[in-house]
Order: C-alpha cells, then sequence, then structure tokens
C-alpha cells in the first residue's frame, strides 16, 4: 500500500505533505520529551525492528501471504511518538533506497501508515484501556484491537485521498469496498501477529512494553 | 500487504534487496557526473523532476516522451546496466496490474481498440500512473544505484530534514546489517533444531520471532545510547560539514527539473494554440 | 601523595528490581598503571565500569577520577568525566555507531568542542595510534571484528582520557587480532583499566590486579602472585586456560 508517484494528483500530494511535515512535527517534540536525549538511538532501532518485521511473511491462504506493517505494534511498545517517527524514517527510506512508495507521494504515505495507523492505534488501545480490568491479558486485547482496526483505517486514509486527487475512473463505493475488504483481511493477520508478539513480551520482558507501563497518560504530557 | 507466498522467514535484507548490505550493495561504481554529484543536489533534481512530472496532465503526451528521453539519459550517463534498472523497477508492478485493470474495468465512454471494448477515461488515468509511477521509480533507482546510504543521510541533512529524523535515519542505516544479521543466526539456530514454520499455526512462532528481535533492537538502542553518553553526547551528532556542492554542480543536477520544466511550459504553449 | 588516577571508596549499588549488584567495593588506581579486573560472569564487573563515567551512581560511596568526583546532578563536571574517563564497551557494534570510521571517531572530541582542522588532527593521531587510519572511509559494518574493537579504542582515545577503561577487551578476538590489540595497548602510555575474565590477557598486559566477586574486592596484588593463588581462583570461578602455568 505503498502509493507510487502519479497516483493521486500533485495538489493532493502537496496538501497531505504538509499535513504530514506538522504531524510529524508533532512527534518530534513529544519524542524528545518522553526520551530526550534517548530518542535517536531509540527510535533508530525501532526503526530497524519495523523494517526488519516487515520482511517477515506471515501466510494468509490462497497461495498468498501478508506481511506485519507494524505501526499499532510499535505503537504498543515504544508510544505513540516514537512509533511515528520510526515508521516516518522507514517510509523516507524505502521512498528513496528501494524505490518502494513514491518521492512524491511521501507525504500521503505518511499520513496513512505513520499518522492515521500509528494514532487511530493509540486512540482505540487508550479507550480500551480505559474500559477493560488492569491486568496483563487487557494490554493483549488492546493490542489486537488496536491493529485490527488500524490497518482497514489507514487504507481509508487512501481511499479519502483517491476521492480528492485521484482518478474518477473507478466509483469511490468500488475502491472503498476492495480496499476495505482486503485490509480488514490484512487487519486480521496484522492484529494476531501483534497481540501475540505483546503477549510473549509481556511474558518475558514485561518492562520493555510501553502500552503496559506508561498505558493512560496523554502522550502530550508524558 | 499481500505479496505472493515465501519461505516466511527467509534472510531479511539479502533476498528481499538485492544484496546484504543494505544501502552499500545497491551501488553501483562508476565514474560519471550523476555518481559525483553532492547528494543533496541530486535528491532535490529528483525530487522537483517528479513533481513537474506529476504536474504534467496526461494528455500531454509529447511532453512525457521528452521526460523519459530525460530519466533514459540520466541513466545512460549515470552507466547503470539497463537490465539491472529494470529488475530493480520490478517493485512497481503491483500498481503495474493495477494501471491495466483501469482500462478494461473503468467506467464511462468506451472506445473501440484492436476490437476491445475500453474505457477512454480508464486508458487515460491507467497511462497517467504506469508513466509517470514508472518515471519516479527510475528516478529513486537512479539515485540509489549512484549513491551510498550514508551519503543519502548526508544530503539528506543539508536539504535540512530535522536534526533527530537525520540521527534516526542515521541509526537505521547503520544496524539494519546488524539486526539482518542476527535474525539470520536466529534462523539457522531454529532450522538446525528442525523447526519449519506452516501454515496459520505458524502465527505464534512468528510472533516469538519478532518479540526477541524486539528486545535486541531494543537493549541495543538503549546501549548505544549508553556508548553516545559515554562519549559526552548532548542530543546532536557532529555536522561533518565538508562537501557542500558549488554552483557548477547544483546547476548540473537541476538542469534534469528545469528543463522537464521547460518542456512542461512548451507544451502547455503548443497545445492551448 | 598526588592525586589517583581512579580512586572508589566503600561504593554500593542495588538495581531497580532489588538486585545488590555492588557491595562496598574500594580500589585506587595510581596514574600510569595498567591493572586488571578479574571477576566471573555476574560479579559487577560491567556494573562497577557504569560508576566510573557516571552512568550510574552508587546507592551510596563515591567515584574520583583524578581528584574529580563523579557527580550526577552536576552536568558540567559529568562532561569533563565522561571525556577523562575513555571507556570502550565489550560489543563494538554498540561502540561504533556512526556511518563511517572516521564520523565515529570525531564523535567524542566534535562534543567536547574540537571543530574543523583541530578535530581533524585529534582524529587522525586517535586512528594511526590504532593503526586504522587507512580504513577511516569504512562503514564498521565492513570491518572485522578485531578491526572494529581497535576503532572503538580510537573512539575514546580521540578524547585523550586520562584513564582507559576497556570492559572485556579480548572476547571474540581470533590470536592474531588478540596479540595486536595488546601491541596497541601496551604502547599507549595511558594508565589502563581492563575488565576481564581472560586470565592471561590480564598476565600478559598487567603487572597489578584485583578480583571482583559478589560485589566486593577480595583480592588486590601483583597479577602474578594472583594466578599463582589457585584456591583463590577456583573459589571464585576464574580457570586458567588448560596447561597454562604461572612460573
Amino acid at each position: 500500500m505503498h502509493i507510487p508517484d502519479g497516483f493521486i494528483d500533485a495538489p493532493t500530494s502537496a496538501i497531505f505533505g504538509a499535513a504530514s511535515v506538522a504531524g510529524v512535527a508533532v512527534s518530534l517534540r513529544g519524542a524528545r520529551k518522553q526520551l530526550d536525549e534517548r530518542a535517536a538511538p531509540l527510535a533508530g532501532l525501532v526503526a530497524v525492528f519495523i523494517f526488519a518485521v516487515q520482511m517477515i511473511n506471515f501466510p494468509v491462504g490462497a497461495g498468498t501471504s501478508g506481511h506485519l506493517m507494524g505501526g499499532a505494534l510499535a505503537m504498543v511498545l515504544v508510544g505513540p511518538h516514537a512509533a511515528v517517527l520510526a515508521v516516518t524514517v522507514v517510509l523516507i527510506v524505502q521512498a528513496l533506497m528501494f524505490a518502494d512508495g513514491g518521492l512524491s507521494a511521501l507525504g500521503l504515505n505518511v499520513f496513512n501508515l505513520a499518522l492515521v495507523g500509528v494514532w487511530s492505534a493509540y486512540v482505540l488501545y487508550g479507550l480500551l484501556r480505559l474500559i477493560l480490568p488492569k491486568v496483563r491479558s487487557s494490554v493483549v486485547v488492546g493490542s489486537f484491537v488496536a491493529a485490527l482496526v488500524s490497518v482497514p483505517v489507514a487504507a481509508v486514509g487512501f481511499v479519502g485521498q483517491y476521492a480528492i486527487g485521484g482518478s474518477e475512473v473507478f466509483g469511490l463505493g468500488a475502491v472503498f469496498s476492495a480496499m476495505f475488504g482486503t485490509h480488514v483481511l490484512i487487519g486480521i493477520g496484522e492484529a494476531f501477529i501483534t497481540a501475540l508478539t505483546v503477549s510473549s513480551l509481556l511474558s518475558s520482558r514485561q518492562d520493555l512494553v510501553f502500552g503496559w507501563k506508561a498505558p493512560l497518560r496523554s502522550p502530550v504530557e508524558v | 500487504m499481500i505479496r505472493p507466498n515465501e519461505d516466511p522467514l527467509k534472510h531479511p535484507i539479502s533476498d528481499h534487496h538485492h544484496g546484504h548490505d543494505f544501502g552499500e550493495r545497491l551501488v553501483l561504481h562508476r565514474h560519471s557526473i550523476v555518481h559525483h554529484l553532492e547528494p543533496q543536489v541530486k535528491i532535490l533534481a529528483m525530487f522537483l523532476f517528479i513533481i513537474v512530472c506529476v504536474a504534467t496532465p496526461i494528455h500531454f503526451w509529447q511532453a512525457f516522451v521528452v521526460y523519459g528521453l530525460l530519466v533514459l539519459g540520466t541513466i545512460l550517463i549515470a552507466q547503470l546496466p539497463l537490465n539491472v534498472v529494470a529488475r530493480r523497477s520490478l517493485i512497481e508492478l503491483p500498481f503495474v496490474f493495477f494501471a491495466i485493470m483501469m482500462p478494461i474495468f473503468g467506467s464511462g465512454e468506451r472506445v473501440e481498440v484492436l476490437g476491445v471494448s475500453l474505457s477512454r477515461l480508464g486508458i487515460e488515468s491507467g497511462a497517467s500512473i504506469l508513466v509517470k509511477g514508472t518515471f519516479g521509480v527510475l528516478c529513486a533507482v537512479c539515485l540509489s544505484a549512484t549513491t551510498p546510504a550514508r551519503e543519502i543521510l548526508r544530503g539528506l541533512e543539508r536539504l535540512r530534514l530535522p536534526n533527530l529524523l537525520v540521527q534516526i535515519v542515521s541509526f537505521m542505516i547503520r544496524y539494519v546489517n546488524v539486526v539482518s544479521d542476527e535474525m539470520a543466526r536466529m534462523k539457522i539456530a531454529r532450522l538446525s533444531r528442525g523447526f519449519e514454520a506452516q501454515g496459520v499455526r505458524s502465527w505464534r512462532f512468528l510472533a516469538n520471532v519478532a518479540g526477541a528481535l524486539f528486545i535486541r533492537s531494543y537493549e541495543r538502542g538503549e546501549r548505544v545510547y549508553l556508548a553516545m553518553l559515554s562519549r559526552g553526547y548532548s542530543g546532536k551528532l557532529p555536522d561533518t560539514g565538508h562537501g557542500s556542492a558549488g554552483i557548477r554542480q547544483w546547476a548540473q543536477g537541476l538542469l534534469l527539473p528545469v528543463l522537464a520544466l521547460l518542456v512542461l511550459a512548451m507544451t502547455n504553449i503548443w497545445m492551448s494554440r | 601523595m598526588s592525586e589517583a588516577a581512579l580512586l572508589v571508596e566503600s561504593l554500593a549499588y542495588e538495581y531497580p528490581d532489588g538486585n545488590l549488584a555492588l557491595h562496598d567495593v574500594s580500589l585506587r588506581i595510581e596514574r600510569g598503571e595498567r591493572v586488571a579486573l578479574l571477576g566471573p560472569n555476574g560479579s559487577g564487573k560491567t556494573t562497577l565500569v557504569k560508576h566510573l563515567n557516571g552512568i550510574l551512581a552508587g546507592n551510596s560511596g563515591s567515584v574520583s577520577v583524578d581528584g574529580v568526583r563523579v557527580d550526577l546532578q552536576n552536568k558540567d563536571s559529568l562532561r569533563r568525566i565522561r571525556s577523562s574517563v575513555g571507556v570502550v564497551f565489550q560489543d563494538p557494534d554498540d561502540q561504533l555507531f556512526m556511518p563511517t570510521v572516521r564520523e565515529d571517531v570525531a564523535f567524542g572530541p566534535f562534543n567536547m568542542g574540537a571543530r574543523g582542522e583541530e578535530l581533524d588532527l585529534v582524529v587522525k593521531d586517535a586512528l594511526e595510534r590504532v593503526g586504522m587510519w587507512e580504513l577511516r572511509d569504512r562503514p564498521p559494518h565492513h570491518l572485522s571484528f578485531g578491526q572494529r574493537r581497535r576503532v572503538a579504542v580510537a573512539t575514546v582515545l580521540s578524547m585523550s582520557p586520562k584513564i582507559l577503561v576497556l570492559d572485556e577487551p579480548s572476547s571474540n578476538l581470533d590470536p592474531a587480532s588478540r596479540r595486536e590489540l595488546a601491541d596497541i595497548l601496551r604502547g599507549l602510555d595511558i594508565t589502563l583499566l581492563m575488565v576481564t575474565h581472560d586470565l592471561p590477557y590480564a598476565l600478559e598486559l598487567c603487572e597489578r590486579s584485583l578480583v571482583l566477586a559478589g560485589g566486593h574486592v577480595v583480592a588486590d596484588s601483583r597479577t602474578r602472585e594472583i594466578l599463582r593463588d589457585t584456591d583463590l581462583l577456583s573459589r571464585h570461578r576464574l580457570e586458567l586456560p588448560l596447561g597454562f602455568r604461572v612460573d
């Protein structure tokens, strides 16, 4: 779902580029506040982790396999700001070095995958943690739902961009149902792997799971 | 994301991204103007060229012919073998399929092409995505084939990417090999105990791999931080200073987008006549 | 009596999880000495190292470097301490975090305020001392393990430390790299504290040794004497390689 150049028109790309700059700027400040000088090495290694995790394919049946996007996972593990920065850097590197995602579409991709993907997971996770009992299994359930929903929501971001600046060849309804449908399926795989990963970390190194240590603090105040 | 079924845990970097050493093996060493341009010049020139390209309406087809010649010229000047460039462009493939679907299933007015009924709008949009996407991919391939990862990093730094992002990119470039080596060792350890991941049941196991990977990455991040602290780190990486591009370099590099812009302007005038 | 290069007095440290790592550690190292700190895994060696340049602060006791007390609250003095204690960590991949060898060696002196020609000169000098100047533009990933460890030593030499602290310097080195590193370390005119369980390496490089066990310094003597004391060694899970004899 890395949008290439030319898929969405130039003005729309520019608008979302500006929105992404603003969103990333918020996380730059947030991460500095949350992690101070540790922000750079930790977010850097989290970026490496996401990059590596995206290389892990999981079979989803019918001869195809999906791979983890990692936005929700990173959010639960290191908090929303560091997750946004790590995913953004992965997208920058993929666009510049692997031609994966267009350079003029970088703003669109950062908006969907880093901003929408991470923050939707954050909001959902935060709500669930408020409702659910304060036990470890709630963290696992929260991660599952956050990952499950954040993937199709990021896809909806794409549909929105397509509606504003894409071609009119396919009706919006068709694009929406195609994108939403496939990404719900992908979201299920993402949800299972995310929840299982969080659960395995909770049993071995719960001190490293941000969503367990600091689940209910506002990201702005952290 | 969907991709064809593969061994779920093949060596992560080497198989997927041609070459074990991230960002270094992508470089094809030559002595060309393109190789010698400072990275910030290359990145900006490429970015502007792509913007011009994306902003050009698809029915200005004459402009796209010239853009294509400009891209091809750049590849030839950089002495990059066309087959390697083509192979690295395959990443675009899913969108090629999408573009091909557009004329077939698109809505609106239909036209007959070689006896097949196609959507006119679909042809235009499909061609637009195909051509612009391809030029974008070719530019990126050209950049990574002529510029080592750490030079790209330096280019981003000179283009005033916020320092914290520069640092994150820097750590990513530095440690992606280290972490992928760790992953490869974990895989060997697993295989030598006769394990093979299969089907949905492998999910739990893949999650354990991801968990172990996260612990290693995070702890490495902390150790790196301590090592930095021990050498007086106070939030900034040293700017190595040297290597600013002269006017000549900027002129050479920006020739590409400027030519494209001229072509766009001329086509615009010509079409509106 | 002049100031000691390193003075640790009754240092105790307990990890946040309640694990007591250091328990009343005292030691004194004079300028120009080369001292080995011996101990099995889990004896608190690495924890002690983290106190020497103010990464950790003891619950009680004190650490002074060249007469300056390590104080985590005082940022200014912490900077000075970190430039005067050069710590080479165990895994060179942790230590070498910059894209190229040259930039990595420049990192420390840059933070200490060196710029331009002065910085270039310091970097060149440090890399020449470990024989790695020729490989200055390589990324660390392209170096052998032994080369990486030598560059790691250069990254702290470039800060002109008053004392060099090496954590397991011989680990993972093949015999040739081991000897090369020993030659380099012997050639440095600097106070040196080497934390290791590699007893022959300690004997080769250090006149004096300390044994750390269970968070205490349990022996402080000439390295030769300590390695002859087989009772002491076996009590603290230290072993000489098979067939190695100390005369």
